[in-house]
C-alpha cells in the first residue's frame, strides 16, 4: 500500500508543484514592466520542459557526439573510422535501404491508412468500436506483438499443418500454393515486418485524427453539399485542408517512429535475412559489439536524418505565424 | 439507396476491423489453449475441434510478485503520464502563442529529440541517476519517462494549442485574464481531446516498457513492474512463452480499460468547449 | 560407485562447512543484508534458482534478489558502465569473461573461493573456463553436454535402422534414409537474437571430432583463422547435412525458420518425418513437455555423435552458466562460496534440467536415466569443451551466428562468408 499512497502523492503533488510554480512566476512577471515582462515570460513557462530534455536527452545525446569520434571504449579520438564502419560495408547499405523502405511504406500506410479509417469511421454510427479495434494493438506490449506476428508467419513445410494464419490462408485461397517461410527471405521479410508495424501503429494515427476530424466544424461540411458537391469531393476540398496541420504533425512523428524502428525487427527476425535497420544495428554496436564509438555513429546518423523533417516543421509553422 | 451508397464504407470497415481482430483473436484463442496444441495446429481448428484451458491464465496469476508488479506498474505509469502532459502543455502555449528570439531553433531541436534513440541515453542517464542515489526508486523512472515523452507531447500539443482560434485567446485576454488564467481556464480546456489522446498514449508506453525499468530499476523485486514479472515467466531457453498469450491479456486490461473511459473525452472535448463559449 | 559416495559425502560436509563458515563478519550470527544475482533464467529455472539459494538465506539470513532477463548482456553492460552492476551475475558465455575481467568490472575470486579445494572437487577443464590470465574470476555452477544425437528408439526398430558408430557411417544412413525420401535429420536455428547457434554448436562439434580440443582451442583462440582447413571442412560437413534439402525435415528454409524449441518435435509426429536430432541435454525437457506420452530411455535416448577421428571420440562439447562477482561484499562473497558446493548445486540438479561439474554431487541425485547417463558422460570424458560460440568474444560470437544462418541459405557462398567472418575476426581479438 506504502507503494500506492507514494503514487498518489507524486500524482497529486508533482502536478500541484508545477501549478504553484507557474502561478508564483506570473505573479512575479506582473511586478515587472512590459518589455522585460515580455521577455522573460515565454522562458517561465519552457523552463521545466528544457530542464528536463537537457537532463534526459540533450546532455546524453551530446555525450554520443563526442563518443561518435572516439574508438571502442571512447578513449582515443579515432576520426571518422566509425562513421566509415557505419556507411561503408555491405551490411550498413542494406541496413540504410530497408531505413528508407521502413521511411516510404510504414509513414504512407500508418499516415493513410489513420486518415482513411477516420474519415470513413466518422460517417458510421458504431465509429466508437472501428477505434477501438484499429487501437487494441497500441495497448499490446512490443513482446505481444511480436509473438503475435510470429504466428501469423509462421511456416511448416508442405506436408505438415500450417499453424501460422498467412500460409493457411494462401494455401487455402490459392490451388497449388506452396508454404513459405516468409521471414527468412528478402524481399517478403521486410515487407511483412512493415506490415506488422503498420497494424501497430495505425490506431495512433486513427485516433489523433479522429480528435482532429472533430474539430472539423459539420456546417462548413454541410453547405458545401447543399452546393451539390459529392462526398469525395467534401472530403478533399474541404476536410482536407483543414487537417493539414494534423497530418503534418502525425506524419513527423511516423517518420521518426520509423527512423528510430527497432522492436518489431528486433523481436521477430533481430536483423537477420538482410532486415537489418539503423536502430538494430546500433543496437548490436552497443551491446553486443560493445562498440560505443560506432554505436554513436549510428545515433548521429539517425538525428541528422530528422533535419529535413525539422526544415519541413519549421516552414509551416512560420507559414502558421504568418498567416494568423 | 442511401444504404447501398453507404454499403462501400461498410465494407471496408469491416474488412479493416477484421483484419485488425484476427492476430487478436489469434492470440486470444492460443491463449486458452494447451501449450502443446499451439505447436501442433493452428488456433482456427478449435471451431472443429474444441479444446480449451484455463491453466494458462492461472499459471500466470499465481505467478510470484503478479500483484505487486501491477501495483507497481500503476505505480510509475500514473505520475510518468501525468507530470510529462502538463509541463509539455506549458511548453507548447509558450511555443505556439509567445513571441521570443529562438523560437524556432528551439522546436526545431524538440523535434530533434524525437529522434534520440533510446538505448544510447541509457549509460549516461544511468550515471545521473546512480550519483543522484536514485537508481532502483519509482522517482528514477517518473522522472525518465518524463523526459522521454516530453518532445512528442511538447510537439503534438503545440500543433494542437497552435491550431486554437485566435479571438477565443484574444478575448480572454481582453478580459483582462492573464496568461496563467488564460492558459488553465481557456487553453487547457480546449486541448482536452489533444491531452486525452497523449494521455493514453504516454500511458501505455510507460506501461509496457521493459527496457528503461530494467536498466535503472535493477533486480529489486519490490519494485519491478508487470513486464518485468512477465519477462521472467519465459525460460532463457524460451519454454514457458505460452504463458506471454495469457500474460499479454492481462496486462492489457487496464490500458484498455483507461483507453475507454478516456475515449469520450477525444469526441466531446473540442465540441464542448465550443459550445460553452 | 561406493568410492564415489563417499568422496561425495566429504565433499558435501565441506562445502556445507566452508559456506557455514562463510562470510567476513566476525559476529557468529547471521550475515543479513542482501545481495543482488542477474541472470537469464525465468518460469521453472527460476524456482529451481529460488530453491538452490534458500538454505543459504536461512543459514545467513542474506537476502537474494534474483533479476532475470533474456537480454542480459545489454542490461549487464548497461548498469555496469552506469555504475550500478549487481552483486552477482551468471553469464551463459564465458567468452564475455576477458573483457569483464580486463576492465576491472568483474572481481578476482582467488582470495574468495579456496581454490585448492576447488581443484579437489571440479576437474580442471571446468576451473579454466572462468580464469583470464590464470587468475579465477568466474565458476561453473550449472552445465549442460552438448553434441548428442537424439533419437526414438521406437521409431529406428520400426525403420530397421541401427546406429552407426562413425560419423561415415552416419552420413551413408543419412544418404540411404534420403534415398528412401525419408529425410535423416530435425534442424532449426531460430531463436531470437542468438538466431544460428545451434548451427554454432554443430560445427564446433564437427571440428572436435575430426580435429580435437588443440584444434578447437586454436580456433577459438583466434590461433588459427576461419578459412584453416580444419574450420572449413567443419562447416563444409554442416553445410552437407543443413543445406541439403533432402537431408533435413522441410530443408533449408525450414532450417532457418523453424526455432530450435521446435525442431525436435517432428521425429514423434505419427508419421515421423526425421530420426535424429543433434542438441544439448536440456532439450530433453522441451519434449517431454509437448510430448507427455514419451518415457525417457524408451521413447526418447540419445549417444554422443558418433567417431571421426578415433582419437577424439569421447571428447564432450558443454555448456553452461558461470557466475562471477561484479561487488564485492561480504554476502556476494558468502553466495560464491555456497554456490560452488556440491549440497548447492545437488538441489538445482534434483529438480531437472542441470548438470552439475561438481564431481561431489552423486550420479544418484539425478531425476530420470538421460540426466544420469549425461552426468556420467560428462565426468568421464577425457576431455570438454564449452561450445564454441560461447568462447568467442561476442562481437565474433554474433558474427558466427549470423554466418551459419548467411551459410545455410546461400551455400555457394561460403568463401566470402568465411572471409567476412575473418574480417570481424580482426576486429574482435585486439
Amino acid at each position: 500500500m506504502g507503494t500506492l499512497l507514494l503514487a498518489a502523492i507524486a500524482l497529486a503533488g508533482a502536478p500541484a508543484a508545477s501549478v504553484v510554480y507557474i502561478v508564483a512566476a506570473e505573479l512575479a512577471l506582473g511586478r515587472l514592466a512590459v518589455r522585460p515582462r515580455r521577455a522573460l515570460r515565454p522562458w517561465v513557462w519552457l523552463a521545466p520542459a528544457l530542464a528536463f530534455v537537457a537532463v534526459f536527452l540533450v546532455y546524453p545525446t551530446l555525450d554520443t557526439v563526442v563518443l561518435s569520434v572516439r574508438d571502442a571504449t571512447g578513449a582515443a579520438w579515432i576520426g571518422l573510422a566509425n562513421y566509415a564502419f557505419a556507411l561503408g560495408s555491405r551490411d550498413a547499405l542494406i541496413a540504410l535501404r530497408n531505413t528508407v523502405i521502413w521511411l516510404v511504406l510504414f509513414t504512407g500506410l500508418v499516415v493513410g491508412g489513420g486518415l482513411g479509417i477516420a474519415a470513413l469511421a466518422e460517417r458510421v454510427r458504431y465509429d466508437a468500436a472501428v477505434r477501438g479495434i484499429v487501437f487494441l494493438p497500441m495497448a499490446l506490449s512490443f513482446t505481444a506483438a511480436g509473438v503475435i506476428w510470429k504466428f501469423v508467419y509462421e511456416f511448416r513445410p508442405a506436408g505438415a499443418p500450417q499453424i501460422g494464419l498467412l500460409n493457411a490462408v494462401l494455401g487455402a485461397a490459392v490451388p497449388g500454393f506452396e508454404p513459405r517461410a516468409w521471414l527468412v527471405g528478402p524481399p517478403w521479410n521486410t515487407l511483412l515486418l512493415i506490415a506488422a508495424g503498420v497494424w501497430t501503429w495505425v490506431g495512433f494515427a486513427t485516433v489523433v485524427f479522429a480528435a482532429a476530424l472533430k474539430a472539423v466544424p459539420a456546417e462548413i461540411a454541410e453547405a458545401a453539399r447543399v452546393d451539390g458537391a459529392g462526398e469525395w469531393r467534401v472530403f478533399r476540398q474541404i476536410t482536407l485542408p483543414l487537417l493539414g496541420p494534423t497530418t503534418g504533425a502525425v506524419a513527423t512523428a511516423m517518420v521518426i517512429t520509423a527512423l528510430k524502428v527497432f522492436d518489431v525487427v528486433y523481436v521477430m527476425t533481430s536483423g537477420n535475412f538482410d532486415t537489418d535497420v539503423l536502430a538494430t544495428r546500433m543496437y548490436h554496436a552497443l551491446f553486443v559489439d560493445q562498440h560505443l564509438g560506432r554505436a554513436a555513429a549510428l545515433a548521429v546518423i539517425l538525428l541528422a536524418a530528422t533535419v529535413p523533417v525539422m526544415a519541413v516543421n519549421l516552414r509551416r509553422l512560420r507559414r502558421e505565424a504568418a498567416a494568423r | 439507396m442511401r444504404v447501398l451508397r453507404r454499403a462501400p464504407v461498410h465494407l471496408v470497415l469491416w474488412l479493416v476491423g477484421a483484419a485488425w481482430l484476427a492476430p487478436v483473436v489469434g492470440l486470444l484463442v492460443s491463449s486458452l489453449r494447451p501449450a502443446p496444441d499451439v505447436a501442433a495446429s493452428g488456433w482456427w481448428t478449435v471451431l472443429r475441434h474444441p479444446a480449451f484451458t484455463l491453466a494458462n491464465y492461472r499459471d500466470v496469476l499465481t505467478a510470484q510478485g503478479l500483484g505487486v508488479g501491477f501495483l507497481n506498474s500503476m505505480a510509475i505509469a500514473a505520475p510518468a503520464t501525468a507530470i510529462p502532459l502538463l509541463i509539455a502543455a506549458y511548453a507548447a502555449y509558450a511555443f505556439a502563442w509567445m513571441a521570443f528570439p529562438g523560437r524556432g531553433a528551439l522546436f526545431a531541436l524538440m523535434v530533434m529529440l524525437l529522434a534520440v534513440p533510446l538505448q544510447t541515453t541509457l549509460v549516461p542517464v544511468l550515471r545521473l541517476l546512480t550519483a543522484a542515489g536514485l537508481t532502483g526508486t519509482f522517482p528514477a523512472l517518473w522522472l525518465a519517462h518524463t523526459g522521454y515523452g516530453l518532445p512528442l507531447a511538447v510537439f503534438l500539443l503545440r500543433n494542437f494549442i497552435g491550431g486554437l482560434p485566435p479571438d477565443v485567446l484574444d478575448s480572454a485576454a481582453i478580459d483582462g485574464a492573464g496568461a496563467a488564467q488564460t492558459f488553465f481556464r481557456v487553453v487547457l480546456p480546449l486541448s482536452r481531446p489533444a491531452v486525452a489522446s497523449l494521455a493514453i498514449f504516454q500511458f501505455l508506453w510507460v506501461w509496457n516498457d521493459l527496457l528503461v525499468a530494467l536498466s535503472y530499476l535493477g533486480g529489486r523485486p519490490s519494485v519491478a513492474p508487470l513486464t518485468v514479472t512477465i519477462a521472467g515467466l519465459v525460460s532463457s531457453l524460451g519454454s514457458g512463452w505460452h504463458l506471454l498469450t495469457a500474460a499479454a491479456f492481462v496486462s492489457m486490461a487496464l490500458p484498455l480499460a483507461v483507453f475507454f473511459s478516456l475515449q469520450p473525452y477525444f469526441v466531446r472535448g473540442l465540441v464542448a468547449g465550443a459550445v460553452k463559449d | 560407485m561406493a568410492r564415489q559416495r563417499r568422496t561425495a559425502i566429504v565433499f558435501v560436509a565441506a562445502a556445507m562447512l566452508l559456506a557455514a563458515g562463510g562470510g567476513d563478519s566476525s559476529a557468529a550470527g547471521k550475515l543479513g543484508g542482501t545481495v543482488s544475482v542477474l541472470g537469464t533464467w525465468g518460469g521453472s529455472e527460476l524456482d529451481s534458482f529460488n530453491a538452490m539459494v534458500k538454505p543459504f538465506e536461512d543459514r545467513t539470513g542474506a537476502h537474494v534478489e534474483f533479476q532475470g532477463t533474456r537480454d542480459l548482456t545489454a542490461v549487464l553492460q548497461t548498469r555496469i558502465q552506469g555504475g550500478n552492476p549487481p552483486d552477482v551475475a551468471a553469464l551463459p558465455n564465458p567468452g564475455a569473461l576477458p573483457l569483464l575481467a580486463r576492465s576491472h568490472a568483474l572481481k578476482p575470486l582467488g582470495r574468495v573461493l579456496d581454490m585448492t579445494q576447488l581443484a579437489r572437487q571440479y576437474p580442471s577443464t571446468w576451473l579454466d573456463i572462468g580464469r583470464v590470465g590464470g587468475e579465477p574470476y568466474a565458476i561453473v555452477v550449472k552445465a549442460a553436454l552438448k553434441g548428442l544425437v537424439w533419437y526414438d528408439p521406437q521409431t529406428l526398430a520400426a525403420e530397421h535402422v541401427t546406429l552407426p558408430p562413425t560419423w561415415a557411417g552416419m552420413l551413408a544412413l543419412t544418404d540411404r534414409l534420403a534415398g528412401r525420401g525419408t529425410s535423416a535429420w530435425c534442424l532449426g536455428l531460430g531463436s531470437g537474437a542468438t538466431s544460428g547457434w545451434p548451427a554454432t554448436d554443430w560445427i564446433d562439434m564437427l571440428l572436435l571430432r575430426a580435429a580435437g580440443p588443440a584444434a578447437h582451442d586454436a580456433w577459438v583462440r583466434h590461433k588459427i583463422g576461419w578459412d584453416a582447413a580444419p574450420v572449413r571442412q567443419a562447416w563444409e560437413q554442416f553445410g552437407r547435412i543443413a543445406a541439403n534439402p533432402k537431408d533435413v525435415y522441410g530443408g533449408p528454409p525450414a532450417v532457418l525458420a523453424t526455432d530450435f524449441g521446435d525442431a525436435p518435435f517432428p521425429m514423434f509426429t505419427k508419421p515421423p518425418r526425421c530420426l535424429f536430432h543433434l542438441q544439448a541435454t536440456f532439450i530433453e525437457a522441451i519434449i517431454q513437455k509437448q510430448f507427455s506420452w514419451i518415457r525417457p530411455g524408451i521413447d526418447l535416448a540419445f549417444v554422443p555423435m558418433p567417431r571421426i577421428a578415433p582419437q577424439y571420440a569421447g571428447v564432450a562439447q558443454i555448456a553452461g552458466d558461470v557466475f562471477g562477482m561484479f561487488h564485492d561484499t561480504p554476502q556476494a562473497r558468502a553466495l560464491m562460496r555456497y554456490l560452488v558446493s556440491a549440497e548447492a548445486q545437488a538441489i538445482w540438479v534434483k529438480r531437472g534440467g542441470a548438470l552439475s561439474p561438481n564431481k561431489g554431487v552423486p550420479l544418484d541425485a539425478y531425476p530420470d536415466v538421460l540426466s544420469r547417463r549425461a552426468a556420467e558422460l560428462l565426468v568421464r570424458a577425457p576431455a570438454a569443451r564449452f561450445g564454441a560460440g560461447d568462447m568467442m568474444p561476442p562481437e565474433m560470437t554474433a558474427a558466427f551466428y549470423k554466418g551459419t544462418l548467411d551459410y545455410v541459405a546461400h551455400p555457394d557462398q561460403l568463401r566470402a562468408i568465411l572471409a567476412r567472418l575473418e574480417a570481424v575476426a580482426r576486429d574482435a581479438y585486439k
